[in-house]
């Protein structure tokens, strides 16, 4: 891939490149038109549609990805520098059949609304927790700033991380036990 | 969906190899770090490059070197990577300012290089191709009509880089290499004040690295205004530094960031020899102040935006002679927030 | 109508019970489907050429170059889409594409539909539009200067869209006999809903739908019915070849309750081509749809009696409707129309105009033209508590309306919370102890001053009649029961976010005495589901809730019927609780839900039973008197504390305790919710949002554009600017609603701007008369200060209006029977009584060019 990378991609609309990539755990290889965002290849070439877009300019934070664990905006990301990366979307957020801490929380306590920024918001406060379990407030408030949601004013989307926060704590230490 | 128009795209993996290929495509190539100012101005078509040349595979460029007395950044290095590093607080301002850009998001792909890079910006201008067209354009693309100051010959769009004021403010330097040459220079020798050819790197210069002096006896910090803590660009921001002995001030420096088309540096010879007292830093603050001279181009009008710029001087350097921030007003809790994000 | 509203939580199976709403699992797991999420075969992309000019004649629209470019299969003008539309009756002004004129940067000329979104953008460019300028309104100020060119052929008078006047009473007398009159003028800045769904529609020919087949259009839209109504008059179609389905909603705040262009564009194109087109707005075009606050200027004078009592009160408000008329003839009448339903006002006068500018739309966002005359009456209340020395709180505790009452225009108050919700909030606060006082901060002052504000508010539980007139239901619930003991619910209301699909479950579940889980709900289909008029107005709690627990109480009685027959017992005898049929004197003999349906169905044959709902009948009878009634109104109280930065004017919103008079919460989260959401909207109202224009200088352009069209530049609090809330929901259930249940989502984003203007001056002694009430506002107000002028911000003056003579309706307390003395013959009108008033706009129909 190097080599070919090296030489060049024309990015025009009817020349597909190929690319490599791990989606939600699965190896991937996917064509598209190379001048496409990872947006726009999950949601386009993929059929992921749970990563939502309100700007595709980096404005509202609605189109978050976790990139080898890291949440960025896939709306400025584009696939042609996302060749080898761990990419995981809201679809690869459960676990299995069941949600994730994080999901169950969020449903169970208005977090979730309208449910357009939800995605991002989830996967943005999983990467914090997978960093800092034992986030403050003042740390969760800080790491979801990047992303805009106008139904519920934030504040049950921190007590929803939160409570997630306490079960995945627990679950650790029976995990220890 | 916004996107992105058609080129061609490079990934090289050698600093050698970018600079040929920059050297080979001129001005119709664009360097892509993150990608978080040019993708976004690429879907505005404010800027069409022809080629892509894509920095993240070259290894030299993710590196960080430093030890207590000097430090070299890579360009490509993630502003997350800055504000998280223990070993770079020795150089607060830095810290501060790379902590404090857009969103964590986007500190999370957006790099140094990048930052320092980043277009200047007028709500003229930024702006989609469809409402630039309602406005017939302006001169920094597409237009001939500078619409901050129709009667002027010049583009006014705003330098809103927020590491570039704290780097100059710690007598950074930046390395430039080209094909076959590489230059050392001030970062502040990086900027004209123009808001069209604001950068003086040549379109064949990659800034490979950023060089940080030795902090021993500095203290330095950021301020930055902006009407939301995540987000927005600086509409106003002061980096300040100053080194200490005993209790006076040997040298001092204070640079404006988004108050002109490039990193303004303020006269501050006055705080020379003298304690960092209030009276001192209220005179200080009044004549520098004066040096920033906004237009409405961005956010908040100009008129508050120079009332804040003396209250940040005066808060920055009374933060720097040990002041808590807490006591500084509520301007200053704002920049608290950042204990959060260290 | 309600089931027991006087039940206690506990006697409830699932009401006021904390529960995951029935469409949380779809949310989290990115499984709910947007309509730009979805993709048919041989699907085609629409874009939009919009207007670059703000008033302009269509000379011509050149497509052949654009007709030729790769992958372009259509393009439409304003020829093919020659009727007109609207919202209101009184307002079909819009065409799908313009056809002889635009009307603001943003109008839509041409569409383009192609393969994929890059060659429809690409084909844009290559269309040309010859336009003649035309003199540019650009705001209400300047439409009443300026009458000639009319930005359109009808409306009251040149470009004033609407005016309208009402007197109850001898207002004049009552500001004579008042030992105080206090005078002031507010300006409220229009801003915009900022959902973060962009608009997205994808209209499709379904084949398997006749012979003919049908018309199906998926979109983001809070209003299904009056879309599918629209559809079916703008393209002449047959409305039962029609299908609407609202999919889900990435929020709607009012900013998708309009048909829009772009919804009846795709649709024709669909039917010309024979197959799917979608269309997905960008962000800028969101904000050229807006149909959000209009810009409001304002002039209240309110006479009072020395301790505090009003006694008259005088209202002119100026709306900036920008270039069409929407909701706008209803928007004028709300900045009247709530103004009395908190506090008793004796006799009122309310004037209101509004304008067309060459700027898009305004409508109905979040409290719809009630939040900019309830800014101005709110602060004014609290001048007039620091000009008599009366405590802001005790001020509005000694005059709320009572409960079952009639206000002075006719409005119907069932329960009224208000008195509690601001005794919790100035409680929970210490608003008595805490206040600075208002006293301006001393010159060299640098420490930031905290400062607390009190605001209350009223509103709709859902508008008391419908968009068009009809004497049909507002809404409709079906239910239909299966062998398993589902039951699956249809109606057309529309979940936006606020939780609807989840209250229509729980109405259902709670009657039948079964659970969540046992309900399937299906909503917002045209084709499926009743008639429910849509997600406006805080309608569909009250509405749709009524008519559910009607459905289901028929339901019930069927099912009991069988058991009591099977049973031998009678069937008030029956309890349904826990999935089970019980006779409640020997609960040994129980019966199975499902097996209580098994019978009932072999009894009766298939189970499926509707209940639908009507509001009561307003005492308004007046022309006009059809905006403002509801069923019963919400209140809120809010106490806000802020700390100030006396150098700069800078302020940090501490927290904010708001009270909500609820009623009943359904479900609590989920209440709390849409309180803490609305309190996050109003809070971004007050502290940054705002839709401003910018106008090039004349001599060089003849420019009037959207100032930032953008997430980044329209400034939208993040989570940094949220502080915390104390919630107080007060509970007194309205018999009026489902369980008791009120509105919760609009109002208690009503107190919010007025609570922090007041809060700013109990910090620093500075009015801001003005929303949004920024620091660069406050820093220039301690500068007036010091210079020894009024520590004020806000407008002077509200220009001359040649009101229409007044409609004279007395109050109930001097006689009145709620008719005007005045008013034109019944016959006469075409409205009929309680309705909105239809104008005498002709409907117009345009000359169509190529």
């Amino acid at each position: 891939m190097t080599s070919a990378l090296a030489e060049g991609y024309t990015a025009t609309m009817n020349r597909h490149a190929t690319l490599s990539l791990k989606v939600n755990g699965d190896e991937r290889e996917v064509a598209f038109a190379p001048h496409k965002t990872l947006l726009e290849v999950l949601r386009e070439d993929l059929a992921l549609t749970g990563t939502k877009h309100g700007c595709e300019l980096g404005e509202c934070g609605a189109c978050a990805v976790l990139v080898d664990g890291r949440p960025v905006l896939s709306c400025l990301m584009l696939a042609l520098e996302c060749e080898g990366a761990d990419v995981r979307t809201i679809e690869g957020m459960q676990e299995g059949a069941q949600l994730h801490p994080l999901q169950a929380a969020f449903a169970d306590l208005g977090a979730a609304q309208c449910g357009y920024c939800t995605p991002a918001m989830l996967l943005t406060a999983k990467a914090l927790l997978d960093d800092k379990p034992s986030a403050t407030r003042d740390e969760i408030r800080a790491s979801l700033s990047g992303v805009l949601c106008r139904c519920t004013g934030y504040l049950q989307i921190f007590d929803a991380v939160e409570r997630a926060a306490r079960i995945l704590a627990a679950r650790d230490r029976e995990d220890h036990v | 969906m916004m996107r992105c128009p058609e080129f061609r795209y490079f990934a090289p993996d050698t600093v050698e190899e970018v600079v040929k290929i920059l050297a080979e495509e001129g001005p119709r190539a664009s360097l892509l770090g993150g990608g978080t100012d040019l993708v976004p101005n690429m879907k505005r078509r404010q800027q069409t490059p022809a080629v892509l040349v894509a920095t993240r595979r070259v290894k030299e460029l993710h590196n960080v070197e430093n030890d207590a007395t000097s430090a070299r950044l890579g360009s490509g290095i993630t502003l997350a990577r800055i504000a998280a590093s223990p070993t770079l607080r020795p150089w607060s301002a830095l810290v501060r300012a790379a902590a404090q850009v857009a969103t964590p998001h986007i500190r999370n792909t957006g790099t140094l290089g990048g930052n320092l890079c980043v277009d200047t910006r007028c709500n003229y201008y930024d702006q989609s191709y469809e409402w630039r067209k309602a406005i017939d354009f302006c001169m920094k693309k597409d237009g001939g009509v500078c619409w901050v100051a129709p009667g002027s010959p010049r583009c006014w769009a705003v330098s809103s880089t927020d590491c570039a004021p704290a780097l100059i403010a710690l007598d950074a330097q930046v390395e430039l290499v080209s094909k076959g040459q590489t230059r050392i220079v001030p970062v502040a020798q990086l900027y004209n004040d123009d808001g069209i050819e604001y950068l003086a790197r040549r379109p064949d210069e990659l800034i490979a690295s950023v060089r940080l002096g030795d902090p021993t006896g500095w203290r330095s910090t950021y301020w930055k205004l902006r009407r939301r803590e995540a987000f927005d660009f600086p509409v106003l921001s002061v980096a300040a530094a100053v080194k200490l002995e005993g209790d006076r001030v040997v040298e001092a420096r204070v640079v404006f960031g988004a108050v002109a088309s490039r990193p303004v540096v303020a006269d501050v010879s006055a705080l020379i020899g003298n304690r960092l007292d209030d009276a001192s830093i209220e005179r200080v603050a009044d004549s520098a102040s004066k040096l920033a001279k906004p237009l409405d181009n961005t956010d908040f009008t100009l008129g508050w935006r120079k009332r804040v710029a003396k209250a940040y001087v005066s808060g920055a350097l009374k933060e720097l002679r040990g002041d808590d921030l807490e006591t500084l007003g509520l301007l200053a809790r704002r920049q608290s927030m950042l204990r959060v994000l260290s | 109508m309600s089931d027991n509203p006087d039940k206690k939580v506990d006697e409830f199976n699932l009401v006021g019970k904390a529960r995951r709403r029935v469409d949380a699992r779809a949310k989290v797991t990115g499984q709910a489907r947007f309509a730009d999420d979805l993709v048919l075969p041989r699907m085609l992309h629409c874009k939009l050429l919009r207007s670059r000019l703000p008033h302009a004649k269509i000379k011509s629209v050149t497509t052949d170059k654009a007709r030729a470019a790769a992958g372009v299969r259509l393009i439409l003008t304003g020829y093919d889409t020659p009727v007109p539309y609207g919202i209101l009756p009184v307002s079909h002004d819009e065409h799908p594409l313009c056809t002889d004129k635009v009307r603001f940067v943003g109008d839509p000329i041409a569409a383009v539909i192609a393969d994929s979104e890059e060659e429809a953008t690409a084909a844009l460019d290559l269309i040309h539009v010859d336009l003649e300028p035309l003199t540019t309104i650009s705001d209400a100020e300047e439409a009443l200067r300026i009458p000639e060119p009319r930005i359109h052929d009808y409306g009251d008078e040149g470009n004033l869209h609407k005016k309208v006047a009402f007197d109850f009473g001898d207002v004049d007398e009552a500001l004579r006999n008042s030992e105080r009159v206090f005078e002031d003028v507010f300006f409220y800045e229009g801003n915009t809903h900022l959902a973060i769904e962009q608009h997205a529609t994808l209209a499709a020919i379904d084949d398997a739908a006749g012979p003919d087949g049908r018309l199906t259009v998926w979109s983001s839209t809070q209003t299904p019915h009056y879309l599918h109504r629209a559809l079916a008059k703008a393209l002449e179609l047959d409305p039962a070849r029609v299908r609407v389905v609202a999919i889900a909603n990435g929020g709607g705040f009012g900013g998708k309750s309009d048909p829009f262009n772009h919804e009846i564009v795709v649709a024709k194109a669909a039917l010309m081509l024979g197959r799917p087109v979608k269309i997905c707005l960008t962000r800028e075009e969101v904000f050229y749809c807006h149909r959000g606050r209009h810009p409001v200027l304002m002039k209240l004078r309110t006479g009072v009696s020395l301790d505090g009592k009003i006694k008259g009160m005088e209202l002119q408000t100026l709306l900036d409707g920008g270039a069409y008329g929407s909701y706008g003839v209803a928007s004028t009448f709300y900045t009247g129309a709530l103004q009395t339903v908190t506090y008793k006002v004796p006799r009122y006068r309310f004037q209101g105009c509004r304008a067309f500018t060459n700027k898009p739309p305004c409508g109905p966002k979040r409290g719809h033209g009630t939040p900019q005359p309830r800014f101005g009456l709110e602060v004014q209340l609290d001048k007039i508590a620091t000009a008599l020395k009366l405590d802001p709180a005790d001020l509005r505790l000694q005059q709320l309306v009572e409960p079952r009452s009639l206000t002075a225009n006719y409005m119907s108050v069932e329960t009224i919370g208000l008195g509690e919700c601001i005794r919790r909030v100035v409680d929970g606060s210490g608003f008595r102890a805490r206040r600075s006082g208002g006293k301006l901060p001393t010159p060299g002052d640098i420490a930031p001053v905290r400062g607390l504000g009190l605001a209350c508010s009223s509103y709709l539980s859902g508008a008391g009649l419908p968009i068009y007139w009809n004497d049909l239901p507002q809404s409709g619930v079906q239910l239909q029961l299966d062998r398993s003991g589902r039951v699956t619910a249809f109606c057309g209301a529309t979940e936006i976010g606020q939780g609807s699909d989840d209250v229509l479950a729980l109405c259902v579940a709670e009657i039948l005495g079964i659970e969540i889980a046992d309900i399937k709900v299906l909503t917002g289909d045209t084709d499926l589901t009743p008639v429910d008029l849509g997600s406006y107005s805080s309608r569909v709690t009250l509405m749709m809730g009524n008519a559910a627990i009607e459905a289901a109480t028929r339901a019930r009685d069927l099912v009991a019927k069988a058991v009591s027959d099977k049973m031998g017992v009678p069937v008030e005898k029956l309890r349904f609780a826990e999935r089970r049929v019980t006779f409640i004197d020997d609960p040994a003999r129980v019966m199975s839900w499902q097996d209580a349906v098994i019978l009932a169905e072999a009894k009766h044959g298939t189970l499926g039973t509707t209940g639908s709902y009507k509001p009561p009948r307003s005492a308004a009878k007046y022309k006009g008197g059809g905006v403002g009634p509801t069923p019963t109104y919400s209140y809120s109280a809010a106490v806000v504390e802020v700390e100030v930065d006396p150098v700069t004017g800078w302020y940090d919103v501490i927290k904010v305790w708001i009270g909500h008079d609820i009623g009943r919460a359904l479900n609590p989260p989920l209440t709390e919710g849409q309180v803490i959401g609305s309190v996050y909207m109003g809070l971004g109202e007050a502290l940054m949002e705002e839709s401003t224009f910018r106008r090039l200088p004349p001599k060089l352009s003849g420019a009037l554009v959207h100032k930032f069209p953008s997430m980044l530049e329209y400034k939208s609090p993040s989570t940094m600017e949220m502080p915390p809330v104390e919630v107080f929901l007060v509970e007194d259930p309205d018999s009026r609603g489902p369980f008791g249940a009120k509105e919760v989502g609009q109002g208690p984003l009503l107190p919010m701007m007025p609570a922090i203007a007041n809060a700013i001056f109990d910090a620093v002694g500075v009015r801001v008369d003005e929303v949004p009430i920024t620091a660069e506002k406050i820093a220039r107000a301690l500068d007036a200060a010091t210079k020894g002028r009024p520590a004020r911000v806000g407008p002077t003056k509200f220009p001359a209006v040649a009101w229409p003579e007044a409609l004279k309706i007395a109050p109930p307390w001097e006689g009145g029977d709620g008719t005007a003395s005045n008013d034109r013959p019944k016959k006469e009108r075409m409205a009929r009584p309680g309705e909105v008033p239809i104008g005498d706009a002709p409907i117009i129909r345009p000359e169509v060019r190529r």
